[in-house]
């Protein structure tokens, strides 16, 4: 086990270096950058600009710029916000608990609902519920989120009033039901998706399950179905699933950027859009490694776990 | 879960049933469930086919013109039809058919185990005296595991990879409220020191995956055994396993069976093993029983045509030499010297590195039209051989000289041209077709690659369909229209299609039916004669080795132990693994099936523990 994980470990590093290389000469090939925005601008000149350039370390080479980034990235120095200063670190830290409140949320109501209507489909194939249930998945996988977002608003806020339309709490209020009225409409606008993509898996891994010899080999010693469903189908329909939440993982922290921007919610996918917009490039470099970091540790606890719960992979 | 999918398929029984509590009848459902029907005969006692209604006392298990019927716009209507056999106790009882002759479905209608679309339509099932056929789902569930058990082909899927072995016994226990935990545990050790498994302590927390084939057919059988059931059901118990290991386990079933006196139901599809344990024969054709009695009686004078043909079909020991094709030159055409390939696993880095030796130093040279059989069990390397012959996988050392050309060392580009010389017949003929492809595409895409004109190659491939039986409409058909010999008739006419000097055929009729396998092994002989071409014929069945090839080579962990013709390897075998191997086949000794019917005799190796 410790000589997969530092071999991983290896091979994550080698990707940062590689993902982070890749962004951040996309990134300051694009037009523009953080200093087009005071060309327009009748007070500053030439000069002005130029020095701003040299004091950002802007006038530099890129592979030097580069080097010099992931030289203070590696002392801890994830850089400052061009925007205000701030550091990038700060930034993140910020916007990641309201991406945390919204994803995790929606993420846990996602998996849960999501697989309780995989089973129940695989359990009932081709019956009433299982047909509602893959046509809602297509629907729901189908259609975009914003429009689902849109639509909710109009419904339930304008025409009914029973939510509010964005934000994260009151301005003034604060408590944890005025943060948990804000939560609902968002959050399963949210799930929607991950509902049909959670439900889809699911009821394929159970079926596959459900044909595995020893499910028959239960029912030929007489043990109940239901217990031959809580104790062989699920713990083998859920070993491929620990894959599917492991990739969930790095949105549940990098947020969504769509549903984020529809319901004005102040997280990591406003964050980023807004970084992009004002050419931010320090934070939206930050982002970019974050959102690295999780993808790769995602995959790395998902591995774990899978090893864990597996005698085949744990004991081999 | 107590699932009722299609719901549909419920609602006509639902009406019919209203008598039946709604409630508890709608949840509980099965498949195995009677329609209105045979509730009415049921409850009419005695049967009204004027059958006597209950066995007697010494029959543990009576099936009475039994029907069941499949879904529509299946190739025939009734899985099994008007079928009727006692199993006594203490006896075995052997249910012999080729695949499709409905014998897995009888077992699982006995087992209250069918399909939700598959019913019994007609017929009882007296267990013990009780009809089962229309008992409640709970009543069913109560009986299995309890009064009747069953164990199945592949023991590796038949058991749970999360649960350890004694979890999964102990569940039996547990599934019917019999005894504590502690007293599960001590009796599920019981049972593995009853099945003679070793250390079964250890065994008792181990995860199926860490165990043999062997071994895990020896847990499936415990935990068949926990309740003492008086019938226990075998569905191919042996055929996935080793010839060796299948003598073991059949030799196990045996001796449990006489100490407990109970009664087995043996399904196979192997004269051999029916040789081997049965007392009585029940032969099934296509959902029918087409004869039963005694096992002298069925094995020494089949009454039943079809009986006789699956008897003659069973290939046997010849334990003669074959009559080699008229002599032509008699070159060597390949030649092997101290092949070796070594799999490694894991990281020489992180000292988690196993080495396992598959090929170890293997020579032999083989003469052009002639065919050597490679014989041995799996993980013995015979496989691996077929692969590096035809450079599917490279070597670690030693030659392959083919035609005195040395093919070893050569890279990919280089063998290239030399490909079509050496073509391979694949196991399975379901997954080594493309089904997106047609039969004439499968043919003519390897040669029209090796630059042969795609006309020249349709019109070959037409030619050779015939050859190998096919009729010539097959050029435009799909895979999955053909039969499984009929494919493997496609799979010979696509290695033909480059006329090759050498053939390898890897457990080429293994996954066919034994008169299917018959008559494509006739098939590979003649083509042997017409064409000439040299072949490799790797099987884990010696009988199907002694039919078809003019020497034998018996590979055991990597190396050839033993190489001769087949009169030395079957009469005189000169190695002591050999002896085992030949020893363990069975109900077979050469040349002589019918005075050997007494279960095996004295014939028997391997068996030990």
């Amino acid at each position: 086990m410790s000589a997969f994980l530092v071999n991983r470990l290896l091979q994550s590093i080698v990707l940062l270096v590689i993902v982070s290389i890749i962004g951040f000469t996309v990134l300051n090939l694009m037009p523009g950058g953080p200093l087009a925005q005071f060309g327009l601008d009748p007070g500053m000149t030439q000069k002005d600009v130029e020095r701003l350039a040299a004091q950002l370390g802007l006038n530099r080479p890129l592979w030097m710029q580069y080097l010099d980034w992931a030289w203070r990235l590696l002392q801890g120095d994830w850089g400052h916000s061009f925007r205000d200063g701030s550091s990038v670190l700060t930034v993140i830290g910020r916007h990641l608990l309201a991406t945390l409140l919204l994803m995790g949320t929606s993420t846990a109501f996602a998996i849960g609902v999501g697989a309780w209507i995989g089973i129940r489909g695989a359990t009932h194939r081709y019956s009433l519920f299982d047909y509602c249930a893959t046509v809602g998945a297509m629907v729901a996988l189908s259609v975009p989120t914003f429009w689902f977002g849109l639509i909710g608003i109009y419904i339930f806020t304008l025409k009914l009033g029973w939510v509010p339309a964005g934000n994260m709490y009151t301005i003034g209020d604060g408590s944890v039901l005025d943060y948990l009225h804000h939560l609902i409409l968002p959050s399963l606008v949210l799930s929607l998706v991950h509902v049909a993509i959670w439900s889809r898996y699911m009821r394929t891994a159970t079926l596959d399950a459900l044909s595995q010899d020893f499910v028959k080999t239960a029912r030929a010693k007489g043990v109940s179905e239901r217990r031959i469903l809580l104790k062989h189908v699920i713990g083998n329909a859920l070993l491929p699933m620990i894959t599917l939440a492991g990739m969930q993982l790095p949105s549940v922290l990098t947020g969504a950027l769509v549903t984020e921007t529809v319901f004005t919610w102040p997280g990591m996918g406003r964050l980023f859009l807004d970084s992009l917009g004002y050419s931010d490039y320090p934070v939206v470099m930050g982002l970019l490694i974050f959102s690295a970091i999780l993808v790769l540790l995602g995959n790395l606890i998902a591995d774990i776990v899978i090893a864990t719960v597996d005698p085949r992979i744990r004991l081999a | 879960m107590s699932q009722p999918p299609m719901e549909e398929w419920h609602v006509e029984r639902q009406i019919v049933d209203l008598s039946k509590k709604r409630g508890k009848a709608k949840n509980r459902r099965r498949g195995s469930q009677q329609d209105g029907r045979t509730k009415l005969k049921r409850e009419d006692v005695p049967m009204a086919s004027g059958e006597p209604a209950a066995a007697p006392a010494d029959v543990a298990l009576s099936v009475r013109e039994l029907t069941v019927s499949l879904p529509e716009g299946m190739e025939r209507a009734h899985a099994v039809e008007n079928i009727s056999f006692d199993l006594k106790r203490g006896q075995i009882l052997c249910i012999i058919g080729e695949s499709g002759s409905g014998k897995s479905v009888t077992a699982n209608a006995i087992m209250g185990l069918l399909p939700k679309v598959i019913r019994v339509t007609s017929g009882a099932i007296h267990l013990n005296g009780t009809n089962i056929v229309g008992l409640a789902p709970e009543k069913l569930r109560s009986l299995r595991g309890r009064v009747v058990s069953m164990i199945f082909q592949d023991p590796l899927s038949a058991l749970n990879p999360l649960m350890t072995v004694g979890a999964q016994i102990e569940e039996v226990m547990a599934a019917h409220d019999v005894g504590t935990p502690a007293s599960r545990r001590s009796r599920a050790i019981d049972l593995l020191i009853e099945v003679g498994l070793p250390d079964p302590q250890l065994m008792y927390h181990q995860y199926p995956f860490r165990l043999s084939g062997g071994q895990r057919q020896r847990v499936m059988i415990a935990m068949a055994l926990a309740l003492e059931p008086a019938i226990l059901i075998a569905d191919e118990p042996t055929t996935a396993l080793d010839v060796t290991t299948q003598a073991q386990i059949l030799q196990l079933i045996r001796d449990i069976q006489r100490r407990k006196g109970m009664s087995v139901m043996f399904i196979t599809h192997d004269f051999g093993v029916v040789a081997e344990i049965a007392d009585h024969v029940v032969v099934m054709e296509k959902g029918h029983c087409v004869e039963q009695g005694s096992a002298a009686q069925v094995l020494k004078s089949p009454n039943h045509l079809y009986t006789r043909r699956l008897i003659a079909a069973v290939p046997h020991l010849t334990g003669k030499d074959r009559v080699p094709s008229e002599a032509g030159e008699r070159a060597s055409i390949l030649k092997v010297e101290c092949l070796a390939k070594t799999y490694r696993s894991g990281s020489a880095l992180f000292r988690t590195q196993r080495i396992v030796p598959a090929v170890n130093g293997v020579s032999f040279d083989l003469t052009s039209g002639r065919t050597l059989g490679v014989v041995g069990e799996s993980g013995s390397g015979k496989s691996s051989l077929g692969r590096l012959l035809i450079k599917l996988m490279e070597c670690d050392g030693g030659s392959i000289l083919f035609e005195g050309r040395d093919i070893a060392g050569l890279s990919e580009a280089e063998f290239r041209p030399l490909r079509p010389n050496i073509q391979m017949i694949f196991q399975d003929p379901f997954a080594s077709l493309n089904p997106r492809s047609t039969v004439g595409q499968i043919l003519t895409v390897g040669p029209v690659a090796h630059g042969m004109p795609y006309d020249k190659a349709c019109e070959r491939a037409r030619e050779l369909l015939s050859h190998v039986g096919l009729d010539a409409g097959a050029f435009e058909r799909y895979p999955h229209e053909f039969s499984g010999g009929q494919r493997q008739r496609v799979g010979i006419a696509r290695a033909l299609m480059f006329k090759p000097k050498l053939l390898i055929a890897d457990e080429a009729v293994s996954a066919l039916d034994v008169s299917i396998q018959a008559q494509i092994l006739k098939l590979l002989d003649q083509i042997q004669r017409e064409t000439g071409v040299s072949m490799i014929f790797i099987t884990h069945d010696l009988r199907v080795a002694s039919q078809i090839c003019d020497e034998i080579a018996v590979m055991h962990r990597g190396q050839i132990v033993e190489r001769g013709p087949p009169s030395q390897i079957f009469l005189d075998p000169k190695s002591t693994y050999t002896r085992e191997l030949v020893a363990a086949i069975p109900g077979e000794q050469p040349q002589s099936m019918p005075e050997h019917a007494e279960y095996g005799g004295q014939h028997k190796g391997g068996e030990t523990l």
